[in-house]
């Protein structure tokens, strides 16, 4: 090399903002495979969230509860407007509908014991109910989706609520998926399917098409149940406003609204990072419709998608929600993507807190297979301690904020409560920016 | 013979009354009068009734039944017996879309024709019609038998799994993955017992059958243009 060549500077490589090492890796996969990249969990992508709010807190306006010496309730009931039981909850945070397929048997039983110990209810999922799964909870919701596999008048009678699906936050339009790895014995049994192969449910319901119909299907469901249990509409959030409106006035009880943080156990990462709406972005609409109904409170809402703590939850009740659903966050607590599998998923190509391949069967936690000897690893006992601990120390610290903010029960938080950090989040949430008293879209700027 | 005027005395209490009776019970034959279209009829039976509407119902008659026999003396709009698991629900005129959507088990008899979707996704439930049915019949059918003595629609069943369907007439066009079969003996018999047991007067041998040709159950990329 000559002097002069390390005279003269030189420009450092560039790593494109565009075609980053992810996207490029994914180009490389896609050329080699041919088939679009299928994965679990929801959007990883950074979207405003409630990390984006803050509390206000007490001052001299208002004035806080002692903590650990003042009463702060937290119990909800849910199901309210038609049923003749409708669920009473000790805390608003439920567990959201994971399928047995999806997840091992003794995972579902694992979330039916955390659950009910702390007093809250659990979901199935797309694929019917199992023994295990309804002996273990002492609150279930059975959930009624488009493909009906294991959906019968026996299990829709012994549940405690039914949720309709209409449509589910990573993958609003989209039908389930799980991969052949996962279909069992017992899981092909239960969904009539063949063992092995790749299922893929319907996106719509095979009997029902928009909201007229959705009303005449939701008598049906509460003729067979003898108007007993509260019925749930689920739906992915695209247009909360409308949706929720439209649940509404089909006669659902309670409104599921999952925003697109919300997990899946299998579909196109083109689906879960590029169709929906953040969790922030659909909680204000849907309340908004339902106080134009005159009905907030009396149709409850459960928001779902990316919570992760009790602030998250008290941010999503001071915005208007009656209770919160929890799915990824309650699968972490009872030990999925744990470092101490750490090798494992090196050999699998990930690593612990980023491993999605839920699909794949092959979770060195046991938790997201049908492999006997990995869902042996789980202990439902001790995993269901876990989300019951879990469950309370978010219960704990939405009540921590609540005495805060001066309220004695968790349903008294409300929007005044908050600010936000980032004009995108108050725009969303309609709270006004922090210092200020505005936000996006309110006059008076 | 009970007699149950739905105009008189409201859907809710019908299906209450049904629901209350037990296996045993005595009063097992019921007749369902002025029905006048009206949704959720005789849903959700869970004992061997025999059930007979005098008139057309609207949506979902017969819903999820388990082991009544349920005769409609009219015809049913969207979704009759969708669900059922047991037992036998005989439609003597038309029916709406979506017949046996679903369906577990029993047999469906529709006397006329049936409308598009007849049997989708259906799950072990036997399904007879005497006439046409629509498009996309026994679309993601999974098991169970579609017997059409007449014509069948666009796209039949598309995305099939293991159901079996036999039709007499023509078949407009066939789904993706759905495609003819040879029928062999035993095809034979579980169709000559549907038609017999459906009081349909026919020979197996007119009828051709279609099932899954079994491509798209694994991912392939070179079946790409038929997801």
């Amino acid at each position: 090399m000559k002097d002069t060549d390390t005279a003269i500077p030189r420009t450092l490589p560039i790593q494109s903002a565009t075609f980053t090492k992810e996207i490029n890796a994914e180009i490389r996969r896609a050329a080699a495979t041919g088939i679009y990249d299928i994965r679990g969990g929801g959007a990883k992508r950074r979207v405003p969230h409630f990390d984006d709010l803050l509390f206000l807190g007490a001052s001299v306006s208002r004035y806080p509860l002692e903590g650990y010496r003042e009463r702060c309730d937290t119990s909800v009931t849910l199901g309210t407007r038609f049923a003749r039981n409708p669920i009473e909850l000790d805390i608003p945070i439920t567990i959201a509908g994971m399928s047995f397929g999806a997840l091992s048997g003794p995972a579902k039983e694992a979330l039916g014991r955390g659950a009910s110990a702390a007093g809250t209810s659990t979901t199935t999922g797309d694929g019917g109910m199992t023994p295990e799964e309804r002996r273990h909870s002492s609150r279930l919701v059975y959930q009624y989706l488009p493909s009906r596999y294991g959906m019968n008048p026996k299990d829709l009678r012994q549940a405690d609520a039914i949720e309709v699906v209409v449509g589910q936050g990573a993958k609003p339009g989209g039908g389930g998926m799980l991969l052949g790895q996962k279909i069992s014995d017992r899981v092909a049994e239960m969904r009539t399917l063949p063992k092995g192969i790749d299922q893929r449910s319907a996106c719509r319901h095979p009997d029902w098409t928009g909201p007229d119909d959705l009303e005449i299907k939701i008598l049906e469901l509460r003729e067979i149940t003898d108007w007993r249990v509260p019925i749930y509409v689920k739906v992915g959030a695209t247009r909360p406003y409308y949706d929720t409106a439209l649940a509404v006035k089909a006669g659902a009880d309670v409104v599921v609204m999952d925003g697109m943080q919300g997990g899946t156990a299998a579909t196109q990462d083109v689906f879960i990072e590029h169709v929906g709406l953040p969790t922030l972005a659909c909680i204000r609409p849907a309340v908004h419709a339902l106080q134009d109904l005159d009905v907030h409170r009396e149709v409850q809402l459960v928001i779902s998608g990316g919570i992760r703590s009790g602030a998250d939850v008290a941010k999503a009740l001071a915005l208007g929600a009656d209770a919160v659903a929890i799915g990824t966050a309650a699968l972490i607590a009872m030990g999925d993507n744990d470092p101490k599998w750490e090798a494992e998923y090196q050999k699998l190509g990930s690593s612990s807190g980023a491993y999605d391949d839920w699909h794949e069967g092959r979770d060195p936690a046991g938790i997201t297979t049908q492999d006997p000897d990995l869902a042996a690893r789980l202990d439902p006992v001790e995993a269901g301690r876990r989300l019951r601990n879990y469950l309370k120390v978010m219960t704990l610290e939405a009540q921590t904020i609540a005495r805060a903010c001066g309220h004695n029960h968790l349903r008294n938080f409300e929007a005044e409560d908050l600010c936000a950090l980032t004009l995108e989040a108050a725009a969303m949430a309609q709270v006004p920016l922090a210092g200020t008293d505005w936000y996006p879209g309110k006059g008076g700027f | 013979m009970q007699t149950y005027d739905l105009t008189e005395r409201g859907l809710r209490g019908l299906n209450s009354i049904l629901h209350a009776q037990s296996e045993d019970t005595n009063q097992v034959s019921w007749e369902v009068v002025n029905p006048r279209g009206s949704h959720a009829i005789a849903v959700g039976l869970d004992a061997p009734l025999e059930i007979t509407v005098k008139g057309s119902t609207g949506y979902y008659c017969a819903g999820m039944n388990q082991g009544a026999a349920i005769t409609v003396k009219g015809s049913v709009g969207p979704g009759v017996a969708e669900n059922m698991m047991s037992g036998s629900v005989v439609v003597e005129g038309d029916a709406s879309q979506y017949a046996g959507a679903t369906g577990h088990g029993g047999l469906l008899v529709i006397k006329g024709n049936a409308s598009s979707r007849c049997g989708i996704s259906m799950k072990g439930i036997d399904i007879v019609v005497h006439g046409n049915v629509g498009h996309m019949s026994a679309f993601m059918a999974q098991a169970g038998s579609l017997v059409v003595y007449g014509d069948a629609g666009d796209a039949l069943g598309d995305s099939i799994y293991e159901a079996r369907l036999f039709v007499r007439g023509s078949v407009k066009s066939l789904g993706a993955d759905c495609v003819e079969k040879e029928m062999r003996p035993e095809h034979v018999c579980i169709l000559q017992d549907l038609l017999e047991r459906a009081e349909l007067h026919a020979r197996p041998e007119e009828f051709r059958r279609y099932g899954s040709a079994r491509k798209l159950y694994n991912f392939d990329i070179d079946n790409v243009a038929d997801y």
